[in-house]
């Protein structure tokens, strides 16, 4: 018989390992699961994992798709730390790219260096007021954030979807339901020649560095952390929760309409229907896998980023769906869950006892 | 009049009845005090095992079998992974609808193209033509009928037996139920499992009725509509029938308005759902006291017999 027992405390190795754990039997499972398909799964692996990153160009595409999913992740983890569950990252991520864009499109024949800040900080504008309406909703009604932000996100993308097929369509662009292309100033420079590699990933690793300070040193860091983990004692100290709701679901609002926008500003270069494949959602993923620090997201986030690439290389080289790579974010984050059961709990085998005869119970 | 009428309402129930399955599993499941997000998962996975064993076999009862089995499958990892280990459930319902719609797209890849007869429809003779009332409740496939059958069962099952006052008591509070010698985790995976069946045959609806096609990601987010349902109809059975027919119609609704050349963008129209379940969440919410009757207490909860 296994039992789980509670821990005294939380184990630190487990924190570590449970990943590693779950990358192991992501693995694990896919050889399985591509034999059973009758797919060779030693190439499919190689297609999957290793061969999108063989050459530079690999690496700049990495580092692409890994952008939005490390911004969004870390600021979702400030939420989650302290059980604020904003799952809405995706909607976030449309307004942000919409208010972000629109700026672009607004000031379309200006030819100013400012033009890509205001943009970018409009963006951040964006997200973070998607985000303030479940906000408000929790601090002053007490409604379930997962619940609207969920809500909001479908609602989100109606909007991007209403904007693009009707104003906000190019009028050149024979009827098709895109924005015009941005200018030069509208756009994110690309820092690595002959790649798609642009400045959004510095500021992916700007946004890491300054997250882990505030997480590590501000009061504001300390605040969730103790909330999260203890909220008796976090109302003791006179920490007003109140404040807190507001500030995780700003921050990881305000990421996310900026991951928003550096994709319609960078990769995209104008607005279409689909910003993201999903970023908003798999970057809870990234944040659970990088066990909600921003370093950890960072290093989660490329992971995560790989299984984009490998599914659009599955698809090119090996005619596989490229939902595969719904399977293994699904399967890791399945196994990440399992595993991490290790952290609060121990598992204790249980012999049954055996009764001896005529021992006085 | 009649003449559109008709064929609207009809297309209203077509439109409705997949909506209906995986709202009534779902208050099942968040009535047991478990917030199961991967519906969506749930209900494409029942769709495309549906599709794929009806196409290969030709039989509608398999199919239909092997769609809420499919539910019931992957409901099971998120059972098992939220009771027994104690997963965070957000995070697991979202893991259960990201791998849904991957590991769906996977098995479907063969499927692509190939189409299913439909299911046959149940004609009473004399009675089914009857003008308006006749079309209306006859000539239905069995799923339509299975949904309405489904919605009276829960609604009785919760409300009238001891199984649905457990389901209920689980619900409200696992460890008074946890004291007086109930399995909160049997009751729960039960209730888990039905959940996932119920959205396996409203995925099995879509493929083998709605559109008897195989097309990745088919659901296309019908399953948040049901979750939003759950909410809507304030955890009632009957109320998420009615709430899936409110949706069905503005579906419809939304198709037909062009048609009939009314200006509004379709976007419009598709986004009142989900502001209607603001804004009822919302007064749910307001209220303190209501919002007491109607959400259970123990929803998202998970429990642990230690404590």
């Amino acid at each position: 018989m296994l039992r789980l027992e509670l821990r005294g405390e939380m184990s630190r190795t487990m924190v570590y390992l449970s990943p590693i754990a779950a990358i192991i039997l992501t693995f694990v499972s896919g050889i399985i699961m591509f034999t059973i398909l009758g797919v060779d799964p030693l190439q499919a692996i190689i297609t999957f994992f290793i061969s999108p990153l063989n050459s530079a160009d690999g690496f700049a595409e990495l580092f692409v798709k890994a952008t939005p999913l490390v911004l969004i992740a870390v600021g979702l983890s400030f939420g989650f730390r302290a059980n604020i569950w904003n799952i809405g990252a995706e909607g976030q991520l449309a307004i942000g790219a919409l208010a972000g864009g629109g700026i672009g499109l607004l000031f379309f024949d200006v030819d100013t260096p400012f033009l890509l800040p205001a943009m970018l900080v409009v963006g951040v504008l964006g997200g973070m007021f998607w985000a303030a309406i479940p906000a408000l909703l929790k601090t002053k009604f007490g409604t379930n954030e997962i619940l609207t932000s969920l809500m909001l996100t479908y609602v989100g993308l109606l909007v991007l979807s209403y904007l693009i097929h009707g104003p906000w369509k190019d009028p050149d662009g024979q009827n098709f339901p895109e924005s015009r292309l941005f200018h030069d100033a509208a756009i994110i420079p690309i820092i690595l020649d002959e790649t798609r590699l642009h400045f959004g990933w510095i500021i992916a690793l700007f946004g890491v560095a300054i997250a882990w300070v505030v997480m590590a040193r501000h009061m504001i860091g300390f605040q969730v952390r103790v909330i999260g983990l203890a909220p008796r004692a976090a109302r003791f100290a006179g920490f007003k929760e109140k404040n807190i709701i507001w500030l995780t679901l700003l921050i990881s609002g305000g990421a996310a309409g900026l991951a928003g926008t550096i994709e319609v500003s960078g990769p995209v270069g104008q607005i279409i229907p689909v910003i993201s494949p999903g970023y908003g959602f798999t970057a809870i993923i990234v944040a659970f896998l990088g066990r909600l620090h921003p370093v950890g997201c960072l290093f989660a986030g490329l992971l995560m980023a790989l299984t984009y690439l490998g599914g659009d290389n599955a698809q090119i080289e090996m005619n596989l769906p490229n939902a595969v790579t719904g399977v293994f974010q699904g399967m890791l984050l399945f196994f990440l869950l399992a595993s991490d059961v290790l952290v609060r709990y121990r598992l204790r085998i249980l012999r049954p006892t055996k009764v001896t005869k005529g021992a006085n119970l | 009049m009649g003449d559109w009428l008709v064929p609207a309402l009809l297309t209203i129930i077509t439109a409705s009845t997949p909506l209906v399955f995986a709202a009534v599993g779902e208050v099942v499941v968040e009535k047991s005090g478990v917030l199961n997000l991967g519906v969506e998962g749930m209900m494409i996975v029942g769709a495309i095992s549906a599709f794929a064993v009806g196409v290969t076999t030709g039989s509608t009862t398999l199919a239909i079998c092997s769609g809420a089995m499919g539910g019931a499958t992957v409901a099971f990892i998120f059972g098992f992974l939220t009771l027994n280990l104690l997963a965070n459930q957000v995070a697991a319902g979202l893991a259960l609808t990201i791998f849904g719609l991957g590991f769906s797209a996977l098995l479907g890849h063969g499927f692509v193209g190939k189409t299913f007869p439909g299911l046959p429809k149940l004609e009473i003779p004399w009675i089914s033509e009857i003008p308006f009332f006749g079309p209306l409740l006859f000539g239905h496939d069995i799923l339509v009928y299975g949904s309405v059958i489904i919605v009276i069962l829960t609604t009785y099952v919760l409300n009238k037996t001891r199984f649905g006052l457990l389901i209920r008591a689980v619900g409200e509070n696992h460890n008074a139920a946890h004291s007086i010698g109930y399995s909160v985790k049997k009751i729960r995976m039960a209730c888990i499992l039905f959940g996932g069946a119920m959205a396996g045959l409203g995925g099995a609806y879509l493929s083998l009725a709605y559109t008897p096609l195989w097309v990745e990601g088919m659901t296309s987010g019908r399953g948040w509509i049901a979750l939003a349902l759950v909410v809507f109809a304030s955890w009632r059975a009957w109320r998420a029938f009615l709430g899936a027919y409110l949706f069905g119609g503005i579906t419809i609704i939304q198709l037909h308005a062009q048609g009939f050349g009314v200006e509004i963008a379709p976007e419009l129209l598709s986004m009142l759902p989900y502001l209607a379940t603001i804004v009822v969440l919302v007064l749910l919410s307001r209220d303190s006291t209501r919002a007491k009757l109607s959400a259970p207490a123990c929803l998202g909860k998970n429990f642990h017999a230690s404590g």
